[in-house]
This record gives structure tokens, C-alpha cells and sequence, in this order.
């Protein structure tokens, strides 16, 4: 093994990950990014959702490079590792409803895993309860497993499926740099497919060349490191294993000295970035986005660094958060600094009903 | 004690491969474990938890991409 290879499989690997990642996110704030969230896979997912008109949440609205960077970062690093490995056919439908559900928690509690430990390096101490949540979450989805829950084998595939959802980020690196206006709104003003926020968070972006190369960076390292924010949680449970829980101990001590220098540390409840206060649904949503990303194998991030390997289930959760960010600014399901939506309570309890239906059914098959 | 077991992780999403291993090194002891993995995470992941419990590991390229872990102690 090459000493690069191995430097990354050694403990080190999560923890550089963790660290880069704790100080390049303050830092793209610093550069433009909203308010603790320098990255958030699920936010940003639900931003390049709005660009595609998929939600009409005007403010919300924009195809991030991060995401893109993410996805191109870890196909590079698998191919020069020749870890590129197309594979497909574990349940592939039931992860594009458990990618759906995660978002939906996850844009109750408004953020990812990663951002709650980011929005937590902030000050911003609504993520407490978010992260308890996501906590209980991962824990519940351990008594699944432990219990024998499965999505089933994948196969090798061809190795042309495996270049399918890199093929889809160069087409949103495309539609970002071009933004095509063909259609008009009812004053003849040129709008869409393409849409992109005017204000709000969606308007709020570091330039685009600094959040590709820090989307590429994060990408190749936590391909190497397979940096996961739930299965450092999940191992530490299921197998009292703590490698990839330093990578989120270094996510947070990153971010918190990061946040400090640059004056970016404000400490409190109240008035925190696109945030709410409501303890109850920042924990309920993330013990639904915790569960969902336990039984789906990671999180969202590493979901998008798994579908840059080759893995078209992990693509197909990608897609699944896509959808979940149509139904949450949709049908009002989704939080905003004003407080819970309307329906955003009722569908957690939907999706944990989904989650607790999917684990107890689901086994892998031994007759075959 | 000279048993074997093989364990086929192969297809299996994360932490299937580390767990299945796991459990064949708790619950053989000793001897020789076979475990076949088909991603380098799996390989990883099960290559350090069996050396922190004091076996040791060969990896032996297999046809179609995957490894065969052999687990010693």
C-alpha cells in the first residue's frame, strides 16, 4: 500500500478530513456562504432543487459547487485509487424514499448532520437538540440493524452506469455557469428552467471557483477517509469503533477556533442564521433524518462521495433528497427562521412510520 | 485450533461487511478467517478492527474486483 493509502485508511484520515472541513466551511461563509452553513449537503441539495424549478421557494434557490465538487472530488480519487467500482440493485427504490424522508427531517431541523455540528461551532445552540435527535436516530436504526435489517446486496454493474451521476454534475456545472433563460413570466421578463435566488439565503454564495475547489478538496479526501457524520455515530454504538467519530470531533473543534478567529462565534438561541427555536421539532426532524441515513448506510455526504465511486443506490438517495426538497417547499413541510411549517410535524411522524416499517421488513434474502 | 470460516461480504452496504466480520472473529476466537469484500471501505474498515483485536491480516486480490481477507490469530 502506497503511504498516501495508507496515511488515509490510518486514524489520521477522518481527522484531517474533519478538520479541513471545520475550517474551509467558516471560511465560506467568511467568503459569502448564509450564516452557519458553510456547508450543508441537505440545504444545498434543497438549493440546486429550487434551481431546477423543482420548488418554488424564491429564496432558496441556486446550484451549489459544493455538491458538485463533492461528487467530481471523490470520482478523481476513486479513479486514481482505482476504487471506481459501478454497482447497483440493493433496494435502489426504497433508498430514493429513505433520501426523500432524510431531507424532510433534515429541512424540519434545517440542516444536515454536518451543518448541525457546524450551526453547534457557531453558537448556535438550537443544534443541541438537533443533534440529540440525530443521536436517538442513529441509535434507532443500530436496533434495526442489530436486529438484522438489510437493503440487500448490490452487484457489480457496467462501468458506464457508474459515470451517470458525475454526467449529471457536469450538466448542473453547466446550467450553473450558463443559468438558460427561456422562458417568461407574465410581464415578458425572461425566468427559468433556471432559477436562481435574488435574496435570501439562495442569494448568498462564495464565488464559484473557491466552492468547486473546496467541493473537489472535501470530495478526494473523504473518498480516501470514507468521512461519514452518521457512521461515525453508528460505529461508535454498534461496534464501539471511534475512527470516524474523531473525524466529527475535528469537524467541530475546526469549526469552533475557525469560527472564533473570524469573529463569527455568537453564541445563543435567539436570532441564530437560518435557524429556528423550536427544541421539540429540531429534535423530532433530525431523529427522522438520524434514523433515515442509518438504514441507508451514511449520510448525505457520503451518500454523494459513494455515487461519485460508482454506486447508483447512493445516486439514487441523491435523487431521493432532490424529491424530498419538492415535497418540503411544497406542501409547506419545510422550517424557516419563522418557526415549523404547517405539515412539517405531521410528515416526520410519516416518515418515521415509513423508517420503522422499512427496518422491520427488510432482510437480507438467504434462499437464493 | 485449526477452524476456518469464510464470511462472503461482497454487495453488502456499510456496516454490513465490518459487522458480519466482526462477529466470525468473536465467534471463532482463533485460527484462520476468510472474509471476501468487494469495496475498499469494507476492506478498511474490517482490516482495522481485526488488527485492533490482535489478528492478523493478508489481503489477496480475487477475480471481479474484490479481496479475500485473511484473518489470522
Amino acid at each position: 500500500m502506497s503511504p498516501i493509502k495508507s496515511f488515509f485508511s490510518s486514524r489520521w484520515g477522518p481527522i484531517i478530513t474533519g478538520l479541513v472541513v471545520g475550517i474551509l466551511a467558516p471560511l465560506l461563509v467568511k467568503l459569502g456562504n448564509p450564516g452557519n452553513m458553510g456547508i450543508c449537503v441537505a440545504c444545498f441539495t434543497r438549493d440546486v432543487a429550487g434551481a431546477l424549478g423543482l420548488h418554488r421557494a424564491g429564496v432558496v434557490q441556486y446550484i451549489r459547487p459544493e455538491i458538485i465538487g463533492f461528487v467530481l472530488g471523490a470520482l478523481l480519487a476513486s479513479l486514481v485509487t482505482r476504487e471506481f467500482k459501478p454497482r447497483t440493485g440493493s433496494s435502489p427504490l426504497l433508498r430514493f424514499f429513505l433520501g426523500m424522508f432524510a431531507m424532510i427531517g433534515a429541512l424540519v431541523f434545517l440542516g444536515c448532520p454536518w451543518r448541525a455540528y457546524l450551526r453547534l461551532s457557531g453558537g448556535d445552540w438550537n443544534a443541541i437538540p438537533g443533534i440529540a435527535g440525530l443521536f436517538v436516530g442513529i441509535v434507532i436504526g443500530v436496533l434495526f440493524l442489530r436486529a438484522g435489517f438489510s437493503l440487500g446486496r448490490n452487484r457489480p454493474a457496467p462501468r458506464a452506469l457508474g459515470w451517470w451521476m458525475p454526467l449529471v454534475m457536469i450538466v448542473f456545472l453547466g446550467l450553473l455557469l450558463f443559468a438558460p433563460q427561456f422562458g417568461r413570466d407574465a410581464e415578458g421578463a425572461a425566468t427559468g428552467p433556471i432559477f436562481f435566488s435574488e435574496k435570501g439565503p439562495g442569494a448568498m454564495h462564495a464565488p464559484l471557483l473557491v466552492a468547486l475547489g473546496v467541493g473537489l478538496l472535501i470530495g478526494v479526501l473523504a473518498q480516501r477517509s470514507r468521512f461519514c457524520t452518521v457512521g461515525a455515530v453508528r460505529d461508535l454504538v454498534l461496534m464501539r469503533d471511534a475512527h470516524l467519530f474523531w473525524g466529527i470531533v475535528a469537524v467541530i473543534v475546526g469549526a469552533t477556533i475557525t469560527n472564533l478567529l473570524l469573529g463569527q462565534f455568537r453564541p445563543g438561541f435567539a436570532d441564530q442564521p437560518v435557524a429556528h427555536t423550536n427544541m421539540l421539532w429540531n429534535f423530532g426532524g433530525m431523529v427522522l433524518a438520524g434514523l433515515a441515513f442509518t438504514l441507508a448506510g451514511g449520510c448525505p455526504g457520503r451518500q454523494l462521495f459513494l455515487s461519485g465511486e460508482g454506486d447508483a443506490d447512493a445516486a439514487l438517495f441523491v435523487l431521493g433528497m432532490l424529491g424530498g426538497a419538492f415535497v418540503s417547499h411544497t406542501y409547506s413541510a419545510a422550517s424557516s427562521p419563522a418557526g415549523v411549517g404547517a405539515f412539517g410535524p405531521i410528515m416526520v411522524i410519516v416518515g418515521l412510520v415509513f423508517c420503522a416499517v422499512v427496518g422491520l421488513t427488510m432482510r437480507e434474502r438467504t434462499d437464493l | 485450533m485449526s477452524e476456518k470460516t469464510t464470511v462472503d461480504a461482497r454487495g453488502l452496504s456499510c456496516p454490513g461487511p465490518a459487522v458480519a466480520a466482526k462477529k466470525a472473529i468473536k465467534a471463532q476466537g482463533n485460527g484462520l478467517v476468510e472474509v471476501l469484500v468487494d469495496s475498499g471501505t469494507a476492506k478498511d474498515n474490517i482490516t482495522r478492527i481485526a488488527e485492533g483485536d490482535g489478528w492478523k491480516v493478508t489481503v489477496e486480490e480475487i477475480g471481479g474486483g474484490g479481496q479475500k481477507l485473511l484473518l489470522e490469530k
